[in-house]
């Protein structure tokens, strides 16, 4: 049996807000209060859950950006954080917020992060431009500044950006959030494309129920930094005998609202 | 390799095509070094004292150079959190080393430009002859003195990852002290006796007392035609303790980077908004 390409297990992370005037640091409710799941290679699994509920937070640690509290992470059979050498080769990531050098054109961005992965800069421009034809943007505009682009083109860009690299994994948080609802169509078609066609395993937090029944083969939901429910979406439905996914998202993440409140609660296992 | 030298190029090519893209600040930022060095300089033309136009000229001119070279360094990873790119370069497969390697050098082409731009304007503004000078020696020294600063620099950078705001502010409070106590434009023995002790740690005060005598300052025998400069072998004290700063700093400036990435990814500070 081949490895789940991700791996998490009881992951805790709880941050500090530091106060003025010297008081000791305050601890803040567990943005991840023991979260376990895993995603077989070349599935796609979508983490949907309220703001704060701890998505990116997830993603985050994922990504090598943050350092668990507990718990335990494997990407593809690498442990995190002992093995983020490794695992830095093998994930792309897109953040809701399209993080660019506004003034830098999409060409010299796209470069740059070629560059920076020290891939071949002539191959790695014209794998991204493919994955931008793909993506229905036309080549004519990749000379201007990035700030001149809405924000649907950024959001495009910036998966172009992360497909650069050929990463087995990729982990998008919240990609289609904002974008309008041709620009959030051709990101889905491409996502599912891509998982056909590359076997990519793709970890994917959105608030679009539609965007995850069409795409994530198992859906988890997240509440207070815990795992509620987990399941396929007709799964999910009848767990919460609801006739939608959002109303299953409604009942089964305000179920455990209570719960996760109380604020230094020892995490639990989901 | 060719890997590594792809990954310390990007940081030059983003440099560059920066550069490009806000090229009327820095011309502003050049201009406004230029007319301050001979504002500076001319101080010394007006006292009718070549010795003192001499050590102004000197002085701006290091210190134009060292702090260009100390805060584009220092400031690299605050402009990347005001992007709001630091977390993809921070989750990029590229060692820190190479990372702050391809931050020094392009800080490194910066400072020679702005200096170049610097001379050339005291050039215009002062009756400036460097007839006699040591260049050559001058440039040995100046050498030195990039490996300590370029250890300061990565120091000072990482105070941005602690805090992006706080961490800016530090980063000049920082060079503001450098260029008190290192006696830019004066010797070190006018400061308070408090002060002094400070001057002996800071690279730059080895690098302007070496650069004086490769210039003929103090020396008695230099005239406005010619000055009288010493060989390289008058400098080797400050040579030395340079070179030892610079092996100390600079990874001692790693050290504390990676520690700072360390604390910053467990407490949750990398991140765009806080
Ligand atoms: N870097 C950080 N520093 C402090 N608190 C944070 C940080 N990142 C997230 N949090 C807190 O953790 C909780 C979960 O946040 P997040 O993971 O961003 O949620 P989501 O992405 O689901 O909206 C929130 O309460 C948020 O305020
Ligand atoms: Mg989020």
């Amino acid at each position: 049996m081949t490895l789940p390409a991700i791996q998490v297990c009881n992951l805790r992370k709880q941050f500090h807000r530091r106060r003025k005037r010297r008081r000791t640091d305050a601890p803040e409710a567990w943005a991840l209060a023991g979260v376990s799941f895993e995603v077989a290679r070349g599935d796609t699994y979508g983490l949907l859950g309220p703001n704060g509920s701890g998505k990116s937070t997830l993603i985050r640690i994922l990504s090598t950006l943050l350092v668990a509290d507990g718990g335990d992470v494997r990407l593809l059979g690498h442990r995190l954080p002992e093995e983020q050498a490794r695992v830095r080769w093998l994930i792309g990531r897109v953040s809701v917020d399209a993080a660019f050098y506004k003034k830098l054109s999409t060409r010299e961005n796209l470069l740059y992060t070629a560059l920076l992965y020290g891939l071949d800069p002539a191959s790695a421009e014209r794998k991204a431009m493919h994955v931008l034809e793909q993506l229905g943007m036309e080549q004519r505009t990749f000379s201007a500044p990035l700030e001149e682009m809405s924000r649907g083109m950024q959001q495009k860009i910036s998966i172009a950006r992360a497909l650069m690299i050929n990463p087995p994994l990729l982990l998008l948080d919240e990609p289609t959030t904002g974008l309008d609802p041709k620009s959030r169509r051709d990101v889905q078609a491409f996502l599912e494309d891509l998982r056909r066609r590359e076997g990519t395993t793709i970890l994917l937090t959105t608030h679009d129920m539609a965007e995850a029944e069409r795409l994530c083969a198992r859906i988890g939901f997240l509440a207070h930094g815990r795992l509620v429910a987990e399941g396929t979406a007709e799964g999910l439905r009848r767990q919460a005998s609801a006739a939608t996914l959002d109303d299953a998202f409604i009942g089964l993440t305000e179920e455990t609202a209570a719960a996760g409140d109380t604020p230094t609660g020892a995490p639990t296992d989901r | 390799m060719e890997r590594g030298l792809r990954q310390t190029w990007a940081f030059m090519f983003r440099g560059y095509h920066l550069t490009r893209r806000y090229l009327s600040w820095v011309v502003v930022f050049n201009f406004y070094a230029l007319t301050g060095a001979a504002a500076v300089a001319l101080i010394g033309v007006a006292a009718h004292d070549h010795q003192l136009t001499l050590t102004l000229v000197v002085g701006a001119l290091l210190w134009n150079f060292l702090s260009v070279l100390y805060n584009e360094i220092a400031m690299s990873i605050a402009y990347e959190r005001w992007e709001g790119t630091l977390e993809y370069t921070f989750m990029a497969p590229v060692s820190r080393l190479v990372h702050l390697l391809g931050i020094s050098l392009f800080a490194l082409c910066n400072s020679i430009v702005n200096t170049t731009v610097v001379l050339g304007g005291l050039m215009l503004f002062t009756p400036l002859s460097l007839t006699g000078a040591n260049l050559p020696g001058v440039l040995v020294v100046i050498l030195a003195s990039t490996l300590a600063f370029v250890g300061l620099g990565v120091m000072a950078a990482a105070l941005p990852v602690l805090s992006p705001e706080r961490g800016a502010e530090g980063t000049h409070i920082f060079q503001g002290s450098l260029l008190l106590v290192s006696g830019v434009y004066y010797p070190v023995d006018v400061l308070p006796t408090w002060v002094q002790p400070l001057s002996a740690l800071s690279p730059a005060t080895y690098t302007l007392s070496a650069c004086r005598k490769l210039v003929g300052i103090g020396n008695p025998a230099t005239t406005a035609e010619r000055l009288a400069a010493a060989p390289l072998s008058a400098v080797t004290g400050e040579l030395v303790v340079l070179v030892a700063m610079g092996f100390v700093l600079i990874p001692l400036g790693l050290w504390v980077f990676g520690r700072v990435e360390s604390w910053a990814k467990r407490t949750g500070r990398l991140k765009r908004t806080g």
